[in-house]
């Protein structure tokens, strides 16, 4: 893939042929001077759920309102279902922020149904789709509450069903996992897949590495306003070599020099990347120099891995104390 | 591109904004304060008057004392008595000092120095040669009056008054003009009243909108100018349904109680001489620079409400504009003592306080032309104001991200990074 602005960009490139409801090209946005996002690319297909995975002041809720088109970029270009405006396409979009927001003295049908209508879907309409959302989510008896009457997870699933109820083709969600505990994350991972199987693209930030691994095809990751890597999440394992943890009987031994040169050694095991020849040299040598085998395993690498390895240290070490923070 | 996919035109948005402000007011506690609010004001003016009028009235029941002889003193209050109904209230109430009576030595400068009694002046001396002892200006105001009541009570024969015929008029020239002005005072207090009462509701409706975390959907969604159109117009609406309340109750009141509202109020208001351009054309002109007026107001508060993240934040920034409003008031109403100065042109031109001096104008002057051309301007102002509102809640407020950036910034999150 080749930028407009020709900086290289590290992406997993694949052989998707879908067309891509979200494309973008090196968008800067900058605040009272200083880059907020610094040239970012991102190629979102239809269909697919997209994360956006950096810690927090790394440019993700900015980059998305960009995509929106809620700010507009300072250079780049993007492109929503292939328009240039976003808003020129505004009833195929649904947006939840990161800052959830709710009038407290309206009620859950209400709410929902306002919501549709800001993206014009008749208040009757809305009201009707609302109810249909409620149900299906086991949240009928609340259509009438009003939404300080509601828990928070309660409320917030019901600005999701809000950012729903028009059916857009494409979600974006803003850290829509922060805030809920364990349970409502996991049916909030339930309906993320749901609207992927129905067509909808979806594309989430977070700084949460699992919800992304678990859930996205692409990722995009982003530190410090920049994109280091785009792409697909297996791609970015694939970047970094499985590895190897090894257990044998025998401590030391001539067969020790055919390890690897970056094995390192924890307790019983040894670890070190899988060598290119694979591992089968290395077992002759081992049997050969009677280590005595107990066990021999092969890793794939994590997206955690990944994101060391793309984003550095320092930024894995920001995204891991972002999500103990969130999670307290 | 069908129209189906892409987002609401402004118009359809203004509307489903306008639509659900305008029944969550209705229905709030605001919306009742908002009609109890006008009471207030008549309460503290009630008030005000009672205690004025009562201030007034001690001060104008002063008395001047009478230190002269017996017999000086009997003639000077049998002459105020023949002479005061005359000229209804220049000629003071006389009272002889008590103190005085049989005191050949009585001080009356010493007695005023004491601040004994409670006498305006005191008058000693003889009736061909009356002295007036008092403060300056009391001495200044009363000299008149009591030589000449020494006057007709040294007179052989007391004054005769002729009698007279009364011969009245509905108006006059002078008593038409005094009227419109205060028609147009009248009407320029009211309308001023109103626009502070309302363009204080929405600010705290945006604020709390903010509070709530709402307006980043809103600016998702739709357009930001078209946000702010359907606020005003909401609390436009609201604030039409409450004047429609308080014009049945006060027509109702009429039409129960006419008689004694001429009664207490000494004004049979059927018959007050119409503003210039007539009852039907003024009360129009009135809705619609009320209305300008409001919106003019309110567009450049939603501003501030827009900008500021807390409610100090909100009323720090509002106290000047408030201020500004203020003297812009006060200017407008002083123009209308002045029509075709320079001054009145000006607070016709400038947009803020355009609607007051224009309504006063129509309490004054039955050109009707300008009114089309002021209404036109000061349409565009408001366009201007909520365009460069939303513009400027775009640009400063719509920040987050940084890279890590400790700056301080305008943003919705309780951190001002947060991407």
């Amino acid at each position: 893939m080749t930028p407009d602005n020709g900086r290289p960009l590290q992406t997993g490139a694949s052989s998707d042929t879908r067309p891509l409801a979200i494309e973008a090209r090196g968008l800067v946005k900058s605040f009272d001077g200083t880059k907020a996002v610094d040239g970012v690319d991102l190629s979102v297909p239809e269909g697919a759920i997209y994360g956006v995975l950096g810690p927090n002041g790394a440019g993700k809720t900015t980059t998305l309102r960009m995509l929106l088109g809620i700010i507009d970029p300072d250079e780049g270009v993007r492109m929503v279902f292939g328009h240039d405006r976003p808003h020129d396409i505004g009833r195929l979009i649904g947006y939840l922020p990161e800052e959830r927001g709710l009038y407290p003295a309206m009620k859950s049908i209400e709410a929902i149904a306002f919501m549709g209508a800001l993206r014009g879907l008749p208040l009757k309409e809305g009201r009707k789709r609302g109810m249909e959302l409620l149900e299906r989510h086991d949240l009928a008896h609340a259509a009438n509450r009003t939404i300080r009457q509601l828990s928070k997870g309660m409320a917030q699933t019901v600005q999701l069903l809000g950012t729903l109820v028009h059916r857009p083709r494409l979600v974006v969600l803003d850290e829509p996992f922060s805030g809920l505990d364990a349970i409502n994350q996991g049916k909030l991972e339930g309906m993320i897949r749901n609207l992927a199987e129905d067509g909808v693209t979806v594309i989430f930030s977070t700084h949460v590495i699992h919800h992304a691994e678990r859930l996205c095809e692409g990722v995009a990751i982003i530190a410090g306003g920049k994109v280091p890597y785009a792409g697909s999440v297996e791609t970015a394992r694939d970047r970094i070599p499985a590895q190897v943890r090894l257990e044998t009987r025998a401590r030391e031994g001539g067969w020790t020099s055919a390890l690897p040169k970056e094995t390192r050694r924890e307790g019983d095991f040894f670890y070190f990347p899988l060598p290119e020849t694979g591992v089968e040299p290395l077992l002759k040598t081992l049997i050969e120099g009677e280590a005595g085998i107990l066990s021999l395993s092969i890793e794939r690498a994590g997206l955690h891995d990944a994101f060391v390895a793309i984003a550095g240290e320092a930024a894995a070490r920001q995204l891991e104390a972002d999500a103990q923070e969130h999670a307290e | 591109m069908s129209h189906d996919i892409s987002r609401l035109s402004r118009l359809e948005a203004a509307w489903v904004i306008a639509r659900r402000d305008f029944i969550a007011v209705l229905f709030s506690r605001a919306f009742l304060f908002f009609l109890v609010g006008p009471l207030f004001p008549v309460l503290v003016g009630g008030l005000a008057g009672s205690i004025g009028g009562q201030v007034s009235r001690e001060a104008v029941t002063l008395e001047v004392g009478l230190a002269m002889s017996a017999q000086d003193n009997a003639a000077m209050i049998a002459a105020s008595e023949r002479i005061g109904p005359q000229l209804r209230g220049a000629i003071p109430v006389m009272r002889e000092v008590t103190e005085a009576t049989g005191d050949p030595a009585f001080d009356a400068r010493a007695f005023m120095e004491e601040r004994r009694g409670n006498y305006a002046a005191i008058v000693t001396g003889t009736l061909q040669s009356p002295e007036v002892v008092g403060t300056g200006p009391q001495v200044d105001r009363w000299t008149g009056p009591v030589r000449l009541m020494a006057a007709d009570a040294l007179a052989a024969t007391p004054l005769v008054f002729p009698s007279s015929t009364k011969t009245t008029v509905a108006s006059s020239a002078a008593s038409e003009r005094t009227n419109r002005i205060r028609t147009a005072q009248a009407a320029q207090i009211v309308m001023f009243l109103l626009t502070m009462l309302l363009a204080g509701m929405v600010l705290s409706n945006l604020a709390e909108e903010k509070g709530n975390k709402v307006i980043e959907i809103l600016a998702a969604a739709i357009p930001m100018d078209a946000v702010f159109m359907g606020k005003l117009f909401a609390m436009l609406g609201v604030s039409f349904v409450g004047i429609a309340v308080w014009g049945t109750i006060g027509w109702g009141f009429w039409a129960i109680a006419e008689d004694a509202i001429v009664t207490v109020t000494q004004t049979n208001f059927r018959e007050l001489p119409g503003p210039a351009v007539g009852w039907g054309m003024f009360l129009t002109l009135g809705v619609l620079y009320f209305s300008m007026a409001y919106l003019l107001l309110g567009a450049l508060f939603l501003t501030i409400g827009a900008m500021a993240s807390t409610v100090r934040e909100v009323q720090t920034l509002s106290m000047p504009v408030t201020m500004m409003q203020l003297m812009v008031f006060f200017v407008a109403a002083y123009t209308i003592t002045q029509p075709g100065s320079a001054l009145e042109m000006a607070a016709i031109a400038f947009p803020l306080s355009s609607p007051f001096a224009m309504l006063a104008r129509a309490a004054l002057d039955e050109a009707v032309w300008l009114h089309v051309a002021a209404l036109a301007w000061q349409a565009v102002w408001v366009i201007l104001l909520v365009k460069g509102g939303s513009l400027l809640f775009r640009k400063r407020v719509m920040k987050s991200g940084g890279a890590g950036t400790n700056k301080r910034r305008w943003s919705f999150g309780r951190k001002a990074s947060q991407a």
